[in-house]
């Protein structure tokens, strides 16, 4: 709720003085000074329903009992929240909720975690005046995601508002009126929406479930691991329920009801129900190695063993510029970290590279020794203005969408919109322009000053018609005029804490000129959007030829040198040089770690033919099959570490599921290192941490052993006992690259701790031709899209053909 | 699609009266009906179309109404009322004789599409109970030998 503050208020609950800003509703100012009132239809950040009457209480002066999530408060106001008129009414309350519903609690999928059962039990009556039968109806699916089962629907209507002020979707509506009224979805039987999931898990009781985990298990059964998505750049956090199973922990549920993290209760299609790659029957659980021509089973020995052997034998023979590194943007940061590590100090050669979605390295050298300009996910709620330039972030980046059109709703934030195609954001936009698709550049220079930029944005050439939303006015060709581009402009310098967001329509030499036309704006910030989970993190880690990890120069290696003794000063070769130099068979080896190049790239798969190539995936991808010894990957959801999304905003990745014979990435890396005889300690800093005193475990002190514990945790001072701790490499990570120095605590705790970009290197112009977005949109995700039941069932119900563009490289 | 003249001048002026495009479509959905004769998915989306609604909202409101139908009614809508004050003037003998007159039940509508027949909530006439509507005229006092003629008199009118 929007509030412009106008003092304190103070009144009286059940005796207690309760003082609250004024404009704060009762059933808040009640919360806030622990004091429970019953709800059902109040749900904060959500329009007012007063559906439910649950949340009567007295209020003294009034002569009926009020609702106290309608009721704003006032001086003076004397509550009464519990005496026999309010249990009384309650209690009516619960009878007539139950009226129809069935009191089939044990075999509903709610049961445990519902809110009308809790509320029963707490408020409700053990009787029934009602003796009519109930009136039954059949459930029915909705869409593959979202089931519906009408006589559990207590009509406090969240799920129409979720979906509607939330989400922009308007999917779902009421029908009739009174005890008849029904929850209805938009296509008559059916739903074409988003199916985000928001109405499942808002909903209160066990109405609306959902194809991924209904009646599969109960709540209490699961464990309950707080995560980060890995899906998108956006980094939401998400809570997986996983249950043991045949082949280890089996992730059954994802879900954000805890509120907690930069995404409160939001989370999209994927975030929510696309963890069922993990399970796809095609998962590789054992390494191939190839014989006679045939990817076949072998042990992790054997395959180790192989690899370190080839690969030693290049680096000998050839020099480490014959190996090429290809890293992912989803791994963790620490894997990153650690693959080029182990590329520049294992092989000893810069050749390192991964699937470039945004130019982050132009944004460093923009930024760099610029005050703090990014800005955060969390930034984005509050910003009074944003200004969004080129991509679809209700496709690309669903949080992103969320957090705008919230800031939009709830704050009334200006946004200005920019984009060559009509996205569905502009329905927020305060004012939204249409330009030819390629000129977001052209748009960079105006915005810096360059008017000679404003011909091609008032539409010379073959621009698309218009957006009849516009709220430029149209100048004769039907779009904006120069005239109205200069007082756009004019208005964005006038934003004060404006924050820029931009795709990757925007690299390369157009990022200093936003960054330019931001750093005039007092408070402005800006966020580069790239597509996948770590894509920021491995741009950070420095996945790159010419850059180490905080975009510092190969040629200026500094610290590093210090701290690995020696790193190559020649640049590396870029992914589409590897190629090159393999067809020119120059190339020995090719090590791939979490990434389809051959698939995404459209690589000639015989390119490789002669070199030694080593994929470590989860699934046998088109890079995979032509490999000579494949490892099997664990995901994001089964191995611990960091990730950075797209705004920098690094968070806490948690082992949550598990599938044997799979291994993480890390430990891959590390494994391969040792087989090529190379001394570990070099790469991962453990067993070298501080000794302590592990305290008394018995008697008075006891439980000092512990507190110590957590003390060195928080500090990062814990003992990294294992070459494969990810902790190990979050030490050095957090010691070398610029703005990792983040609270260690608070990252532990779970909360996203934004890194900056203001002390990182000089970072380097790149080649725009190497950023190829991955143009996923709601319901594809790269590989991890293509093994998701949910997203193909969703797909093929929405009868979309998969678009060419589906090969993924991550 | 293609409303009358008289429709669409009536329509605009309304959007006059309203802060909000949306607050126009209850009386809208009416005059649509009257001419239409019941609210096609056409109608649905053509008006949703101009209020900036998703036909779903459209519906909702429609099912809120129950003047408003999304089903084809008889060219007279019968609406019989058994609220209290009619009930006790014997509204209930008054629409089980329409119910035989016209030998179709609640929400029926004779083959002939002549008319539908509906027994409704009261209608303000309590008055001069049991009363009935037939579309916006009302028939006051009624027994069933009334009730004949009044329903003689539209047939004669709907077949002429
Ligand atoms: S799944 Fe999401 S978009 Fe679909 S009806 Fe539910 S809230 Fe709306
Ligand atoms: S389906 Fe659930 S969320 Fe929606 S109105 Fe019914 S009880 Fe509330
Ligand atoms: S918005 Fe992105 S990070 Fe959030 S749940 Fe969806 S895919 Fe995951
Ligand atoms: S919570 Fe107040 S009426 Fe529902
Ligand atoms: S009761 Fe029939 S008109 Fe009022």
């Amino acid at each position: 709720m929007y509030l412009i503050f106008m003092g304190d208020v103070t009144l009286t609950v059940d005796g207690k003085k309760v003082t609250a800003p004024a404009g704060t509703l009762l059933i808040e100012a009640c919360k806030s000074a622990g004091i429970e009132v019953p709800s059902f239809c109040y749900y904060p950040n959500l329009s007012l329903q007063g559906a439910c009457r649950m949340c009567l209480v007295k209020i003294e002066k009034m002569p009926k009992l009020q609702t106290a999530c309608t009721t704003v408060i006032s001086e003076g106001m004397i509550v009464t929240t519990d005496n026999d008129e309010v249990r009384q009414a309650r209690k009516s309350m619960v009878e007539l909720l139950l009226g129809n519903h069935p009191l089939d609690c044990p075999v509903c999928d709610a049961g445990g975690e519902c809110e009308l059962q809790d509320m029963t039990f707490s408020y409700g009556a053990a009787e029934s005046k009602y003796i009519d039968a109930k009136n039954h109806k059949e459930e029915q699916q909705w869409s593959p995601v979202v089931y519906f089962d009408r006589p559990r629907c207590i009509l406090c209507y969240r799920c129409v508002r979720v979906c509607g002020e939330g989400m922009d979707v308007w999917a779902l509506g009421v029908q009739n009126r009174g005890v008849n009224s029904i929850i209805a979805p938009n296509q008559e039987d059916h739903l074409d929406c988003e199916e985000c999931g928001m109405c499942i898990d808002i909903c209160p009781v066990g109405a609306l479930t959902s194809g991924a985990y209904r009646y599969k298990t109960r709540p209490w059964e699961m464990k309950h691991v707080g995560t980060t998505c890995t899906h998108c750049a956006d980094g939401c956090k998400t809570t997986l329920g996983v249950r043991r199973c045949d082949t280890g922990m089996e992730i059954v549920r994802g879900d954000n009801r805890d509120k907690s993290g930069i995404n409160g209760d939001f989370l999209c299609i994927k975030g929510r129900y696309a963890f069922d790659f993990a399970h796809h029957a095609e998962r590789l659980t054992q390494p191939l190695i190839r014989k006679d021509g045939q990817l076949t089973p072998a042990t992790w020995e054997e395959a180790f063993e192989l690899i370190g052997k080839r690969f030693a034998e290049v680096r000998e023979k050839h020099g480490g510029q014959a190996i090429g590194v290809v890293g992912s943007t989803r791994a963790t940061n620490e894997e990153d970290y650690l693959l080029q590590k182990f590329a520049r100090v294992v092989l000893g050669s810069n050749n390192i590279d991964h699937h470039r979605t945004a130019d982050f390295p132009a944004l460093a050298a923009a930024l760099s020794g610029k005050p703090e300009m990014t800005a955060s996910m969390r930034d984005v709620f509050n910003a009074p203005a944003m200004l969004l330039i080129g991509n679809n972030p209700t496709e690309q980046h669903p949080l992103l969408a969320w957090q705008i059109r919230n800031n939009v709703r709830l704050h009334r934030a200006r946004l200005y919109v920019v984009n060559s195609q009509p996205i569905k954001l502009r329905r927020q936009a305060a004012s939204s322009t249409q330009i030819p698709a390629g000129s977001e550049g052209k748009l960079a220079a105006f915005l810096a000053g360059d008017d000679s930029a404003l011909d091609v944005l008032v539409g010379a050439g073959d621009s698309p018609a218009p957006d009849p939303s516009t709220s430029l006015s149209a100048g004769s060709r039907g779009c904006p005029s120069p005239h109205d581009w200069i007082a756009l402009r004019e208005k964005l310098r006038g934003e004060a804490n404006l924050v820029i967001i931009f795709g990757s329509e925007i690299c390369g030499n157009n990022i200093p000129s936003l960054v330019k036309f931001a750093s005039a704006i007092p408070g402005a910030k800006v966020i580069c959007l790239a597509d996948y989970a770590n894509s920021r993190g491995a741009a950070d880690m420095g996945l790159y030829p010419d850059l180490l990890p905080g975009y510092h120069r190969v040629t200026d290696a500094g610290k590093f040198r210090e701290e690995w003794g020696g790193v190559p000063e020649v640049r590396g070769l870029t992914l589409p040089e590897m190629v090159e130099s393999a067809k020119a068979g120059d190339l020995k080896g090719f090590y791939v770690v979490g990434a389809n190049p051959i698939g995404r790239f459209g690589v000639d798969p015989y390119a490789f033919s002669h070199s030694f190539v080593v994929v470590q995936d989860m699934f046998l991808t088109e890079t995979a099959v032509m490999a000579d010894v494949v490892l099997p990957a664990a995901n994001a959801y089964e191995k611990s570490g960091t990730f950075t999304n797209t705004c920098g905003d690094l968070q806490l990745v948690k082992k949550a599921g598990e599938v044997t014979g799979s291994k993480s990435d890390f430990e891959m890396i590390v494994r391969i290192a040792d087989a090529m005889g190379f001394d570990v300690r070099k790469l991962v800093p453990f067993g070298r941490t501080m000794h302590f005193d592990t305290g008394q475990s018995r008697g008075v002190q006891s439980g000092e052993a512990d507190r110590h514990a957590v003390w060195l945790q928080a500090q990062g001072l814990e003992p990294k006992m294992s070459p494969f701790d990810p902790m190990a490499i979050l030490d050095e990570i957090q010691r070398l690259v610029p703005g990792y120095d983040v609270s260690r605590i608070n990252l532990l705790a779970g909360n996203d701790q934004h890194t900056t970009l203001a002390g990182s290197g000089p970072g380097a112009l790149q080649n725009a031709e190497l950023i190829v977005p991955a143009q996923d949109d709601l319901f594809s995700s790269g590989t991890l899209g293509r093994y998701s039941r949910t997203l193909n069932s969703v797909i093929e119900n929405h009868h979309k053909e998969p678009a060419e563009t589906d090969v993924a490289a991550d | 699609m293609k409303f009358s003249d008289q429709f669409e001048s009536r329509f605009a002026e309304m959007l006059t009266h309203y802060p909000t495009k949306r607050s126009v479509l209850v009386p809208t959905l009416l005059f649509a009906q009257d001419e239409v004769g019941f609210l096609s998915d056409e109608v649905i989306h053509e008006l949703a179309g101009r209020l900036d609604l998703t036909d779903l909202e459209v519906r909702n409101v429609i099912s809120y109404y129950s003047m408003l139908t999304t089903k084809p009614r008889g060219k007279y809508n019968v609406q019989v009322c058994t609220n209290i004050a009619c009930m006790l003037r014997g509204s209930d003998e008054l629409f089980e004789h329409c119910k035989e007159r016209l030998g179709i039940g609640h929400k029926g509508t004779t083959p002939d599409g002549l008319f539908s027949l509906e027994e409704v909530e009261c209608i303000g006439a309590c008055s001069w109970a049991p009363a009935a509507q037939v579309n916006y005229d009302f028939h006051e006092n009624l027994t069933p030998e009334k009730m004949d003629k009044v329903l003689d008199e539209y047939k004669k009118k709907g077949t002429q």
